[in-house]
């Protein structure tokens, strides 16, 4: 019984850093391109953290399940094929059922292959853990990453466009802010939203650095 | 004359790193000194030119002429990867010292979006092999050119005054937010 409880909570802990205290977004600095690309609208957030968060947790699995089979030279090389066969199939998924959102999109739902995230997750947890425990830190990420992804993309869409999920909220003699939905705006949001959680997150917690290079 | 235009563009114009967001982790990452800049940029302009022609031939003369556009995305990323592999073990046995300061940039540069961007924007822009190969070095130009304007930037932030919760990546993207705004200035120049 109490085994049983230690290993749920185990699993919970797992599932659970992903979503605040190794956050990929806020806490570790990881996959910074598609974090500052497509956070132009809500919408292109949520969806582009639901495709990674599917090519992060399928390929976790994979990559758990498999890891006593891969030669470790090669186990890179290996990672990134399974990670690109799980992008192609994202990728006609959305350009098949929604059209729209893929062509918002555009390069950036393959560009999820080189999303360091997912790559720095088989390598540094999936490889070296059982499969539920990797599936259940895929999902805790994945979700994270996405939340991240909304949060940013609701406060560009909001002062850039004075509106959430395509509903005005500023009414119509708001004047749009458009530089919060150009490429500047994406770096300066983002700039702003980590110091103010440096701010709020005390001295020993501060972010100074990128996990990735 | 296109392949000027497109050099030209993809240098900066559309600069790669500050306004298609790739090559965003290198950007934050490896730009504090310029030295150690340069030498990334170096190593990425090389990578990126290579990576984009074989990826041109692998998509023409492969991929399409065999109708596997779904194999697109596998296919560069093991290209990428294996060009990556080859100019290290090469850098490696003719040149020892540009290795030693190349040599740990080299790896990293596997994972960086930009170069599997290029081979994306490449095939999606229907570029021919001179195209793609000016494209390629455009790129990689541009990119060594923001990262050096960054790692000159945050040589001379760190003597300055900088709130403490800024400190490090936060205040980086922030003075990349107003290097974006000084770019967008040539936005509209060329249109490739």
């Amino acid at each position: 019984m109490a085994k049983a409880l230690a290993k749920e909570y185990e699993l919970g802990k797992d599932f659970s850093v992903g979503l605040w205290s190794e956050n990929p977004i806020f806490r570790q600095i990881l996959g910074m391109c598609p974090t500052l690309a497509v956070t132009t609208s809500v919408i292109n957030g949520f969806s582009m953290g639901m495709a990674t968060l599917f090519v992060l947790f399928m390929a976790s699995t994979t990559v758990a399940a498999i890891k006593k089979l891969v030669p470790y030279q090669v186990r890179l090389a290996g990672y990134v094929v399974i990670i690109a066969s799980y992008v192609t199939i994202a990728d006609l998924y959305l350009k098949g059922s929604f059209p729209a959102i893929s062509k918002a999109l555009g390069p950036y739902v393959p560009l999820i292959v080189v999303n360091c995230l997912i790559l720095a997750r088989s390598e540094s947890f999936a490889a070296h853990h059982p499969m539920h425990r990797s599936m259940a830190d895929a999902a805790g990420m994945g979700i994270g990453f996405a939340w991240g992804l909304v949060l940013l993309g609701g406060i560009r869409e909001l002062f850039g466009n004075g509106s959430l999920i395509d509903y005005k909220i500023f009414g119509a003699n708001y004047e749009p802010m458009v530089i919060m939905i150009l490429p500047a705006g994406a770096f300066i949001t983002l700039g702003i939203v980590l110091g103010l959680i440096n701010q709020f997150s005390g001295k020993e917690k501060m972010v100074k650095e990128t996990s990735c290079h | 004359m296109k392949f000027l235009l497109v050099f030209l563009s993809a240098a900066i114009v559309n600069n790669f790193v500050l306004t298609y967001f790739l090559g965003i982790c290198p950007f934050l990452g490896v730009s504090k000194k310029t030295e150690a800049a340069f030498s990334m940029g170096l190593a990425t302009t090389f990578v990126m030119t290579l990576a984009a022609m074989i990826s041109w031939l692998i998509n023409n003369f492969i991929l399409i002429k065999y109708n596997l556009p779904f194999l697109q995305y596998v296919t560069f990323i093991l290209a990428i990867a294996s060009v990556v592999q080859f100019v290290e073990m090469y850098v490696k046995k003719a040149s020892p010292a540009l290795y030693h300061s190349l040599g740990i940039y080299l790896p990293l540069i596997t994972t960086n979006c930009a170069v599997l961007g290029l081979a994306l924007f490449a095939a999606l822009r229907n570029y021919n092999f001179i195209e793609t190969l000016f494209f390629g070095m455009g790129a990689g130009v541009g990119f060594t050119l923001a990262l050096i304007i960054m790692a000159g930037i945050r040589e001379e932030l760190e003597l300055s005054n900088t709130p403490k919760a800024l400190e490090g990546v936060a205040i980086t993207l922030i003075v990349a937010g107003l290097l974006a705004l000084a770019f967008m200035g040539f936005s509209g120049m060329i249109s490739v």
